[in-house]
């Protein structure tokens, strides 16, 4: 059962070896291969999970709820998994164009403490624990952030960082006040307790303060400013390794939040969520519409897809937050293979301003189809992932009648296309501006595009075998909607 | 105790947010540190405040009533103990940039989000 802890320990483990060796030669293999051993790590758990139902390890021998406890279910699984991907190809697409300036074991460091944060957030069932891991998540970024030490970096860094503390804080003292109000901190426990609470206005103070402070982390609107002001800035490796992973934690965790415990005032809620999840999609798209700059677009459609999330979650059906849980997992992946593509069309041409480049289709034929595949999986083209996941949230929304979401849903569709289109046209179609005439003549190798090749093959994969991925998903939407199991788990029905 | 206690954190959170809406980028962190402590005492606070107790059980004291709950005071421990990192780090960073500019002033700050 101890194996529940392997995500922490793997990362750990390889972080100190990375401290201990400070060799970029021998960082260039522990990398890739670490990442490989927690995507192992992730699969036995998964098969464990699928063996055992919801596994969970009380650390330090102390009983749930007293201890703090790690758990691991279908959604926690899920999101391990792709998150090892994620790590698996950011780790490629490092080796080979990480810029030179930032030594490799040095990166690599911060690679697998973050990574360390980012599982101990997906697999924690304690909320203070919780609370440590985003602080190991969230020191590891800073410092990835400003790695390059540039001018740019240092402000995107200082943004960044200011108010993903502010967010902190909030997530410490909405802790606080709901300990002081149930006395314990343990997910199940709270779940239990706050199962058949009927005083709504007494948890709502502290479920405001997780809902901002996990708000200002999944950069929903209004609470998003951190994220276009410094997503820009760092080295592309690190930038792709964030839209892949940072904000989905944030998701991940009002996900779990919203459906364990927070249940009590859910018409006040579910308000809420939808108006911020359609005010997240509309002006994400459009800030995203208004920019001729590769890392800038992407940066604001993180944010619009956020809002699908979040709708996801706001509709409150088994199949919305089965719909959500699946665009989290596409989106992660598609996003990632967005940023890669974008990341390879400047080491081509030498700049991310879409108005000096051009030709690339006629130039490089594949890195445009390579492209193409995630960029039409977020505007939602079928057969490719986030098709399916689209029409699981607008089916889940239909059908319990919110058809305003679901109309604003369709609609930002269409500005996730036009944006797609513009990167299409600006950068592949169009022919080379004259004026602007780069010089750089990069041949990207094999090694360049197998990154961006794994996510593209990935995300057709999960469209063209959705059915099993669609009742993974359903399986863990049931889970969550239903969390008996969970809680059960945890609390091994002891008496307390 | 916990009337007093409640209005150092309300004045704490005052004097922080006043500090982080300042021009200067040194204001700004020490705004950051007068939050991090607001925030720290209010965990303490909300928890319940018992005077005179230990945390500890020892071989003889084995009611609850003799006892401080022990859970804030380490959740507090572990908060100061980030904090103190956290507002380092700003520091560090902070020492970084007006190496590089030269300036203190949060509205220089504009180039990251313009329109280029």
């Amino acid at each position: 059962m101890n194996s529940i802890a392997l995500p922490l320990i793997v990362p750990f483990a390889l972080a100190i070896l990375l401290l201990a060796t400070r060799s970029d030669k021998l960082s260039r293999w522990i990398g890739p291969l670490g990442s490989i051993a927690m995507l192992l790590v992730a699969l036995f758990l998964n098969y464990q999970l699928q063996q055992q139902g919801v596994i969970s390890l009380n650390t330090g021998g102390w009983i749930a709820p007293f201890g703090i406890v790690l758990v691991v279910d279908h959604l926690s699984s899920l999101m391990l998994i792709v998150s090892s991907v994620i790590a698996f190809v950011i780790s490629l697409y490092a080796n080979q164009n990480l810029s030179d300036e930032i030594p490799l074991s040095r990166f690599y460091f911060f690679f697998f403490t973050l990574n360390m944060g980012v599982n101990g957030a997906f697999i924690t069932g304690d909320v203070f624990n919780l609370y440590v891991w985003f602080e190991v998540m969230l020191i590891s970024s800073f410092v990835l952030i400003t790695l390059g030490k540039k001018k740019e970096q240092l402000e995107g860094g200082i943004k960044y960082l200011a108010l993903n503390i502010i967010g902190s804080m909030l997530f410490l003292a909405g802790l606080g006040l709901l300990y002081g109000k149930t006395g314990t901190l343990n997910m199940a426990h709270l779940a239990e307790i706050l199962k058949n609470d009927h005083q709504a206005a007494l948890m709502n103070p502290s479920s405001v303060l997780f809902f901002v402070a996990f708000g200002i982390k999944a950069a929903v609107f209004p609470l998003y400013f951190w994220l276009p002001s410094s997503y820009h800035t760092p080295d592309i490796t690190i930038s792709s390794l964030f839209a892949g992973l940072l904000t989905k934690v944030g998701v991940y965790t009002l996900i779990r939040f919203f459906t364990l415990f927070f249940v009590q005032d859910q018409a006040f809620w579910h308000n809420l969520l939808l108006i911020v999840a359609g005010l997240t999609m509309v002006s994400g798209g459009m800030a995203a519409a208004s920019y001729y700059e590769t890392r800038r677009i992407l940066s604001y459609h993180i944010i619009s897809q956020i809002g699908y999330m979040i709708m996801g979650l706001g509709i409150f059906t088994p199949l919305a937050i089965a719909g959500a849980i699946f665009f989290t997992i596409h989106n992660m992946i598609a996003k990632t293979g967005t940023f890669i593509a974008a990341g390879l069309i400047a080491k081509i041409k030498g700049t991310y301003e879409l108005k000096d480049v051009g030709g690339l289709y006629k130039q490089n034929p594949l890195l445009a189809i390579l492209f193409i595949i995630p960029a039409f999986a977020l505007a939602g083209f079928p057969p490719i992932s986030g098709f399916f996941a689209k029409f699981m949230l607008l089916k889940a929304g239909i059908e319990s009648g919110q058809y305003l979401i679901t109309a604003v849903a369709l609609l930002t569709g269409f500005l996730t296309l036009y944006s797609m289109i513009k990167i299409w046209n600006e950068a592949f179609l169009k022919k080379q501006p004259e004026a602007n005439t780069v010089t750089t003549h990069v041949k990207l190798s094999f090694a360049d595009y197998l990154p961006l090749a794994i996510l593209a093959a990935a995300s057709l994969l999960m469209g063209i075998f959705a059915s099993p991925i669609f009742e993974y998903v359903m399986e863990a939407g049931n889970q969550l909607f239903e969390p008996s199991e969970y809680i059960n788990a945890v609390l091994k029905n002891e008496a307390l | 105790m916990e009337i007093l206690i409640a209005i150092l954190v309300g004045v704490l959170y005052a004097a922080g947010v006043y500090m982080l809406l300042r021009r200067s980028i040194v204001k700004f962190i020490i705004g950051i540190i007068f939050l991090s402590n607001a925030t720290n005492l209010l965990v303490f606070l909300s928890a319940g405040l018992v005077q005179g107790k230990p945390a500890f059980v020892n071989s003889t004291t084995v009611d609850a009533s003799q006892l401080a709950d022990p859970t804030p005071q380490a959740l507090v421990l572990t908060a100061i103990v980030i904090g103190l990192g956290m507002v380092v780090f700003i520091l560090a960073l902070k020492y970084k940039y007006f190496e590089i500019t030269g300036t203190d002033d949060l509205d220089q700050l504009k180039q990251t989000d313009s329109h280029p």
